[in-house]
């Protein structure tokens, strides 16, 4: 599989991203945030960062970048997107994920390891995850049709949900589950320098989901 | 364009401006919320609603409100 990774002004993510891609596929390549040009692309990765500097919302103002332009046409068509931390921003502010993230409960930015329950088969996986606006929050009746349809993807073990998304959630998927968002960030986590390598089971996942 | 928090939502920020508030002697304070406003010059305010649906406010999560001056 050949990975795209976007790249917004602003995006912090992007090497790591590129890397994990790397480690998990066949190539990937960095696609500039006024680029449409997907061709050739098995699959997309929208990292983490502040996008356009995250002003006014997180996500608010990439999503009307031509990159995501190109990604919103991708995922219509099955494409395998996954969005990670103020990607995850991105693709709800996109309307192709449902949900928002909102500022943390305690307010703080944090930053630490968590452990992730894979709703799935209830794998328990460590990944790192740095966010100041992670809180997960749809409307109730959102939350039920979400549960219904397995499109919650992650949860927070208990304990680790340190930023008060409702449900325990730390990510979602579209209908279809093509399109993946979680807070954490599974790119820091494929190279066992850095602890874990659970974060390439997050790219499995959603390379399975489109198998 | 006042945009703010939706109601029920919890407001993370209006509470820790609710709980300072007592320090600084403002007694008698309650249900803060913190949201923001948007100043513009429009040729055609009809478009403003349509303006805050798609970028100034997130539907899913707060409520915005158009004054013009």
């Amino acid at each position: 599989m050949i990975w795209a990774v976007l790249h917004f002004p602003g995006s912090c993510d992007e090497r790591d991203a590129l890397h994990a891609c790397e480690a998990h596929g066949d190539g990937a390549q960095l696609i500039w945030h006024e680029s449409r040009d997907l061709d050739g692309v098995d699959g997309v990765v929208v990292p983490g960062g502040f996008s356009y500097g995250d002003y006014l919302r997180a996500g608010a103002i990439a999503r009307f970048s031509p990159a995501m332009e190109a990604v919103a046409e991708a995922a219509a068509g099955g494409a395998p997107v996954l969005g990670i931390c103020n990607g995850f921003q991105v693709l709800c502010e996109a309307g192709l994920l449902p949900g928002a993230l909102l500022r943390n409960v305690e307010l703080r930015f944090r930053c630490h390891q968590v452990d992730l329950v894979d709703e799935r088969d209830g794998a328990l996986l460590s990944i790192p995850a740095k966010h100041g606006e992670g809180r997960y929050y749809a409307p109730e009746a959102m939350l039920d049709d979400l549960e219904a349809n397995g499109q919650i993807a992650y949860r927070y073990a208990e304990g680790h949900n340190s930023n008060g998304s409702a449900r325990d959630i730390a990510g979602v998927t579209n209908e279809r589950g093509n399109v993946l968002g979680l807070m954490p960030h599974p790119e820091h986590a494929v190279d066992p320098l850095t602890g874990s390598t659970d974060g390439l089971r997050v790219f499995d996942r959603l390379a399975q989901a489109v198998a | 364009m006042l945009i703010r928090p939706k109601e029920g939502i919890l407001d993370p920020q209006g509470k820790a401006v609710e709980r300072a508030l007592p320090a600084l002697g403002f007694e008698g304070i309650e249900q803060v919320h913190v949201g923001r406003m948007v100043e513009l010059e429009a040729e055609d305010p009809e478009r403003l609603g349509e303006l805050c649906e798609k970028l100034l406010a997130n539907p899913l999560i707060e409520d915005y409100e158009i004054q013009t001056l």
